[in-house]
């Protein structure tokens, strides 16, 4: 069913009673072409994308909760292309590219709003590194601009320019950068998938994966074995779990990054800030409410929550940047599941077991990457062949040392953060 | 979140810096291999569940392992490194 | 209108406040909505979506409607905020007036603005999306608004410590707190309230053969003479975090004007070894079409009202509920003199006792009143009538605050005898429950089981138990009366029954989906009056029980928490520690700007009169070094004592290089890497005897190598007899640096030093008077230099006696500028250059690796991938037109190749301008650089818009030989 403005209207005159399910509840079949676990944004984007470029439609994704109920629903929203490293570089621009055209391919408005990323610099040494970046941003085709004081002072007049902790040397600006509606890009996601016959499959949790001499066959579910010739894996924080039912031990600690929102304001924040040297950034929602956030609590963690220091730390930080947020006041706070690489970069590459992939290892950046994922990832799956933007996301950089994407610059290595 | 260090007593998470799985304790030899060292720096069990990890207490400069619930939060046991035998 | 003789107000302070610029007048313990309610004022808030008129609908802190700004703070809850005189209330979301709203037209609209409706539109045309609607939309949207100016006012953070923390100070925690207080536990009894009591304030009831509120100050006098016992009012306990911590939110003086030197609030950190949750209930509202008018109100806040505040919400009150409290409101009323117009009680056969008439078996099904309630149409066993009346209280039941249970991921479980949830055991390590939170509603079984549980957890004996009301809580579930009009369940975000079973029939079954697609629940009040409601109204449109259909996830905080609570102190400076050297006041005083490095602050430069830009000082500084003599603190690196028989062997495992065989006296350059293989950071390392070594670190890593060689002591190496202690603090240290360093010294030192005394790398004690130091002959500008270190005490007495000698010599203090040109002339790296994803190999070094011993990151730094020719190569650049400049960041093409990543050669990380040279220069990395001296290539800095083509040269451009080093 198709959605547009004129279909609101109608519906509203007749009592909305037109409005069919978003997505079927099919039972799961005995066998599929493709099972993908993890009814994410990741997985969904793969389903739908397998479809829609590769005609591959009998394909199941298994969801252990409900669909969208990971990462992509407990997100900071924000949408951006501007890394510094070859290998991401590429990836995220064509990812952003898809975001701009979301809307249209998927009928669905996930509210993608282009209000530009201001990241704000403290040194001169900062500012090179930014500038740095940014080159590598217009190298890659995609935009940016070095700020000096003045030019953030007029994007943003409400910062402490004068009396901070960290003064505000100048601002890398991405235009083309903003945030979305998180939860609409998951439905948006899987409506596309379920309209092209893909089954997303509920409440369906996978406990073991079938592997026969060298090959996935199928996997066992709460809901019965399923057989498949493809299994993805594309379950973020829980990626540990999941592989190790193939035998797989990853490169992946899962820790807990919180965020958090206010209560709904009046609009005063003109696009997404990021405050690097406090670890805080912040944008404003369509609905009023600040969504911000911090750095990890920095312990492996399951539990989707976090403990005050950060909590605290993330608000001191507001504090030093924009003290006219003071009385803003914190509405809710919750924490998820971060899938850590050793070098901050994610993953996205064949197994030893042949049919068996894997998409995993997002850190803390994963949302953004929704469309670019599933493309790359749907394309690999599909052709046998890296996607050539995200082709530098292979799981044997840590053993071999070739193309670690560090953009951190903390280390390749668990936990330098 | 709280901690204890054997020598200071139980203290707020904000005086501890946390390293990850205690298997940074067994270091491979230098000459240990590709495999061994891919899984020494990078694979991990990750688990959901009990684990024993590292951190560190700035106050005091004490390395301690941690028997900690990566579910639940809870922490069973610390242990200056120095006298961990495994 | 107030009730004479009723309420816990001070009718002898009476208060003057405004609300929306009109003067009202209410007493000292009212709060806003009190008051307003006193003075007929019944509309005090639009709601979110349709901006449709409200009134209160709670007497709490779960207030969805009621929001109000003042002064600057907005989103306040008019049912807390406690009235002062001059309090300047204004409403929110509503322009011109609170009175008429034109954006009140969105509920004529409102059928078209279903649950999710803006997910199936504003797609076309596709720019109108951020051209049009966002913005429409987002001018919309929020409630009260921030000014925008930097926050004024003083806010404070805290710890707290006890045995038992109470949460809660109704019946149940009074009687857990002193339960605890008797058996001789450090107790901190918090309450969100002014004053203890808890529904007890809000109710015509008796405790011990006293008036309940009575029986609470007199129990809460005992408590509060007690020394083991701190009482916290206005103190809001938001969470609950791992072992035993709570986060809680102290009102200090928002019931005050602001003023200099009071927090607002503080922000506490409750460690406490056991919890007791006393936080009772919330009544539930009843969802009927238009239900949601002004004065139409919970039961429990009518009460509250009537009792705690001497307030009738109306003229003429009906009630209408489904279990016996509607009947104790209306007997209530009528007691207090007030007319109720009629008790409808949804359950069938059970008629009211008092003098209105009694409708059982009833159902409201329209209501009339545009800014405040006018008639209601209740249909019953006997036929539908329309009552006038100007307040309905209703009661849907009690729904217990399981919140703070429910923050380490517990779920509560779905009790059918309450027809709610409650708590399940242990859900919070340390945490017990006791009355209404644990669905215990009478005050009898609240006063008995919050003694009990504590009796129990302690070992000790209940405080004796009061006599009191014990009538059972009587309920049929009753959640929404069917018909023509909204049945609203979410007050402030306009959700009503039918979005949520939109959400339904679009197979959003799952309560999160319906929770994220109609906003249930995600309002100020997080749904704490409306989320069982809309549950159960989920359950019921999928065919599923409400246990099976489940909750959404509690999280804190409880109430909303300011960020200027929760951040207090990191206004301003507070957000760091500030390090400071010992010659800080006296490089302030030459004028030097300080800026941040790290933690520290350091010099940039230090202008003279005669020098118009930072560039003249930083040239007339690096002159000085390299012709006469400059000095500059360098205490900020990182210095870390080695000690022990086994120091030596200890420096050949943390660092990539030998130590070992470093004769005492000397000095040697030290690369360590991290265990990835990568470069950590680097440093000069002097032995000073046998057994001692001073590691010196770079100002950014001395944390981090300190951890890491602790690391190493303790648990890779515990073999090693080796002790380790930092000593950046405790050694002022500074660099005397040029051609006339040693004459500079010499006029100083006790014992005058000369190249065989202290050749190049040579390290020895000195004395300069009674003070005893060391002396390094170490050089980071490529200059015949020193570093003399001295205990920090006499830091910046030796500073200003350097300098006075430079100065005679024609030399002086150098900044951080000059300092920056002279290391890039001599190719030596930094951080830009160690900037983390480099390896020994990238910056030439890769042959320091000893391969006679093992060390930290060796295994890692022969993987393949981390000394390909391919990898970029420090090298240093130099403008092939000295004018030109060269700039960091920019990215490095080989001449003539368009400017993109497929052709990205690299990247440069330093440059300056050097008046040795009399050429922009740079050190940068390059692709197989190191084979390529000699070359021309572009850098090109697109965000700048600088292009220059310059020089591949060898990263030491500046007496490559180094014979002024060693001169």
């Amino acid at each position: 069913m198709g959605y547009s403005g004129f279909k609101v209207i109608k519906e509203g005159l007749f009592g909305q009673k037109g409005w069919k399910p978003v997505w079927r509840d099919p039972e799961p079949k005995s066998e599929y072409d493709v099972i993908i676990i993890g009814g994410g944004g990741h997985g969904l984007s793969t389903a739908y994308y397998l479809a829609k470029e590769h005609g591959i439609t009998n394909v199941a994704v298994l969801e252990k909760g409900y669909l969208g109920g990971g990462n992509v629903g407990r997100n900071t929203t924000i949408v951006r292309a501007n890394y510094m490293l070859p290998g991401n570089s590429e990836f995220y621009s064509h990812s952003l590219k898809l975001w701009e055209g979301m809307e249209q391919d998927l009928n669905y408005n996930t509210m993608m709003s282009q209000r530009g990323i201001m990241m704000l610099c403290h040194s001169d040494g900062q500012r090179d590194l930014f500038a740095r970046r940014g080159n590598a941003m217009i190298n890659q085709g995609d935009d940016a601009e070095l700020l000096d004081v003045e030019g953030v002072r007029r994007e943003a007049p409400f910062l402490d320019f004068n009396n901070t902790r960290f003064p505000i040397y100048g601002g890398l600006m991405h235009r083309r950068g903003g945030t979305a509606r998180h939860d609409a890009v998951a439905w948006g996601y899987a409506r596309g998938a379920d309209q092209r016959g893909v089954d997303l499959i509920q409440n369906c949790e996978v406990t073991g994966i079938d592997i026969a001499g060298g090959k996935v066959t199928g996997v066992q579910t709460t809901r019965g074995a399923i057989r498949a010739k493809k299994v993805a894996i594309v379950t973020a924080g829980r990626s540990g779990q999941v592989a190790a039912m193939a035998g797989l031990r990853l490169p992946i600690e899962s820790h807990v990054l919180q965020a958090f929102v206010s209560e709904g304001l009046k609009p005063i924040l003109p696009g997404v800030i990021s405050f690097g040297m406090g670890h805080f950034y912040i944008s404003q929602s369509d609905k009023g409410g600040l969504v911000f956030g911090g750095d990890l609590d920095f312990y492996s963690s399951y539990a989707a929550r976090g403990n005050l220091p950060m909590k605290e730390h993330v608000m001191e930080a507001a504090m030093t940047l924009m003290p006219m947020i003071g009385k803003a006041r914190v509405l809710r706070s919750w924490g998820g599941i971060m899938d850590m690489t050793p070098d901050g970069s994610p993953i996205i590459d064949k197994t030893d077991t042949e049919g068996l992939f894997i998409d995993c290892g997002w850190c803390y950046g994963g949302f953004k990457a929704v469309p670019g994922s599933g493309f790359s990832f749907a394309h690999l799956m599909a052709t046998g062949n890296h996607h050539e933007p995200a082709a530098q996301f292979r799981l044997d950089r840590f053993r071999t040392g070739r193309g670690l994407m560090d953009e951190e610059g903390t280390g390749s290595q668990h936990n330098l953060h | 979140m709280r901690i204890t260090c054997p020598h200071c007593g139980e203290r707020d998470r904000r005086e501890f810096t946390y390293q990850g799985d205690a298997l940074a304790l067994n270091r491979p030899a230098v000459d240990a291999g590709t495999a061994a060292w891919d899984d020494y720096l990078h694979n991990r069990d990750n688990p959901a569940g009990d684990t024993r990890d590292l951190w560190y207490h700035d106050p005091c400069g004490t390395w301690i392992a941690v028997d900690r619930n990566t579910v639940t939060h809870a922490i069973t046991g610390s242990t200056p490194v120095a006298k961990v035998t495994s | 209108m107030r009730i004479a003789g009723k309420g816990r107000i001070d009718r002898n302070k009476p208060v003057n406040f405004t609300f929306d610029g009109v003067s009202y007048q209410g007493f000292a313990g009212d709060t806003l909505a009190s008051a307003l309610l006193a003075n007929g004022v019944t509309l005090m808030g639009r709601s979110f979506k349709y901006h449709r008129p409200r009134g209160v609908l709670t007497a709490g802190s779960e207030e969805p409607n009621a929001l109000v700004t003042v002064a600057d703070d907005p989103n306040l809850r008019a049912t807390t905020v406690e009235i002062y005189n001059g309090l300047d209330a204004r409403s929110q979301n509503a322009w011109p007036s609170l009175k008429r709203d034109v954006m009140a037209v969105n509920d004529l609209i409102s059928p078209f603005l279903g649950a999710g409706f803006y997910y199936k539109t504003f797609m076309w045309p596709k720019a109108f999306w951020e051209a049009v609607y966002e913005p429409i939309i987002r001018r919309a949207a929020g409630l009260g608004a921030l000014t925008g100016k930097h926050n004024a006012d003083d806010y404070e953070k805290a710890f707290a410590f006890c045995d038992v923390l109470v949460i809660g100070a109704g019946p149940a925690g009074l009687m857990a707190a002193l339960t605890a207080a008797q058996a001789g536990a450090d107790v901190i009894l918090a309450d969100e309230n002014p004053m203890t009591g808890g529904r007890l304030l809000s109710e015509d009831e008796t405790v011990g053969g006293q008036p309940g509120a009575t029986w609470a100050a007199e129990v809460t006098a005992q408590l509060a003479a007690m020394k083991n016992v701190r009482i916290m009012t206005r103190t809001t306990v938001t969470g609950a975090y791992d072992q035993g911590t709570f986060g809680a939110l102290e009102r200090v003086s928002l019931h005050s004007p602001a003023r200099a030197g009071t927090p607002r609030e503080c922000f506490w950190r409750i460690v406490a070894k056991h919890s007791i949750l006393c936080a009772g209930a919330l009544e539930r509202p009843i969802a009927f079409p238009n239900n949601d008018r002004p004065g139409i109100m919970l039961a429990s806040a009518v009460r509250s009202y009537l009792h705690r505040y001497g307030v009738a919400p109306g003229k003429s009150v009906t009630v209408f509920g489904n279990n016996d409290d509607a009947h104790r409101t209306a007997r209530d009323l009528e007691a207090a003199g007030v007319n109720v117009a009629a008790v409808i009680d949804t359950r069938t056969g059970v008629t009211y006792d008092g003098n209105a008439p009694s409708f059982s078996g009833g159902r409201i099904v329209a209501t009339t009143g545009r800014h405040a309630l006018d008639s209601i149409t209740v249909e019953h066993a006997g036929g539908s009538r329309v009552i006038r009346t100007d307040c309905l209280a209703m009661s849907g039941g009690w729904n217990p605050s399981v919140h703070l249970t429910c923050h380490m991921n517990g779920r509560p479980k779905w009790s059918e005898k309450i027809a709610s949830f409650v708590p399940v055991a242990d859900a919070v390590p340390g945490m017990l429950t006791a009355g209404g939170c644990n669905g215990n509603f009478s005050t009898s079984a609240c006063l008995a089981e919050g003694a009990a549980v504590t009796a129990n957890l302690l070992g000790a004996a209940p405080a004796s138990t009061p006599d009191a009301d014990d009538t059972p809580y009587e309920i049929t579930p009753f959640w929404m009366v069917e018909g023509k009009g909204r049945k609203w369940l979410d007050f402030q975000n306009d959700v009503h029954v039918k979005d949520i079973k939109l959400a339904a029939q679009e197979n959003f079954r799952s309560v999160e989906h319906m929770k994220r697609y109609t906003t249930q629940g995600m309002a100020t009040d997080q749904g704490k009056s409306s989320n069982v409601a809309a549950l159960a109204i989920l359950a019921d449109a999928t065919g599923r029980g409400i246990p099976e259909t489940g909750t959404t996830t509690f999280r804190p905080p409880y109430v909303p928490v300011s960020i200027a609570a929760m951040g207090a102190g990191g206004q301003g400076h507070g957000f760091a520690p500030e390090r400071l050297t010992t010659s800080h006041a006296a490089s302030v005083a030459r004028g030097a700007p300080m800026i941040e490095a790290g933690l520290w602050y350091r010099p940039s430069y230090f202008p003279r009169p005669d020098e118009a830009t930072w560039l003249d000082s930083c040239n007339r500084e690096v002159e000085m070094v390299r012709h006469a003599v400059g000095i500059c603190d360098v205490s900020t690196l990182g210095k870390i004592d080695v000690q022990g028989p086994d120091a030596a062997a200890f420096l050949d495992f943390v660092y990539a290089n030998t130590f070992s065989t470093l004769k005492v006296g000397k000095v040697r350059y030290g690369l360590m890497l991290r265990e990835d293989g990568h470069v950590m950071d680097d440093g000069t390392t002097a032995r000073l005897a046998e057994t001692h070594f001073v590691m010196t670190t770079t100002t950014a890593a001395a944390g981090n190598v300190m951890k890491n060689l602790e690391f190493v002591r303790q648990a890779l190496r515990p073999d090693l007899d080796v002790q380790i202690v930092s000593v950046t603090e405790q050694w002022a240290q500074f660099a005397v640096a040029g051609p006339r360093s040693r004459d500079l010294l010499n006029t100083l030192l006790d014992a005058p030093v000369d190249d065989d005394a202290l050749p190049y790398m040579g390290c020895a004690p000195m004395q300069i008077g009674d003070v005893a130091g060391r002396i390094f002959r170490i050089s980071f500008s490529g200059e015949h230099a020193y570093e003399v270190a001295v205990p920090a005490r006499y830091g910046a007495s030796l500073f200003n006696l350097l300098n006075a000698q430079a100065e005679a010599m024609g030399g002086g203090a150098y900044g951080m500028e000059a300092l920056n040109v002279l290391r890039i002339e001599k190719g030596f790296i930094t951080h830009a250059e160690i900037h983390g994803r480099t390896t020994a190999f990238d910056i030439g070094m890769d042959r320091m690796i000893s391969r006679k011993k093992d060390c930290v990151g060796q295994a890692a730094a022969a993987r393949p991938g981390l000394m390909e020719e391919t990898r970029e190569q420090l090298v240093g650049l130099m403008a092939v037109e000295p004018a030109q400049e060269l700039t960091g960041g920019a990215h490095l093409f080989n001449d003539g190749d368009a400017p993109v990543r497929t052709n990205d050669q690299g990247y440069v990380t330093s440059v300056c301008w050097s008046p040795g040279l009399a050429s922009h220069i740079g050190l940068g990395f390059l692709k197989n650089g190191r084979a390529r001296h000699g070359e021309v290539i572009t850098q090109v800095d697109h965000v700048r818009g600088v292009t220059t083509r310059c020089k591949v040269c060898d990263p030491v451009m500046f007496d490559p030989e180094g014979g002024r080093l060693r001169g």
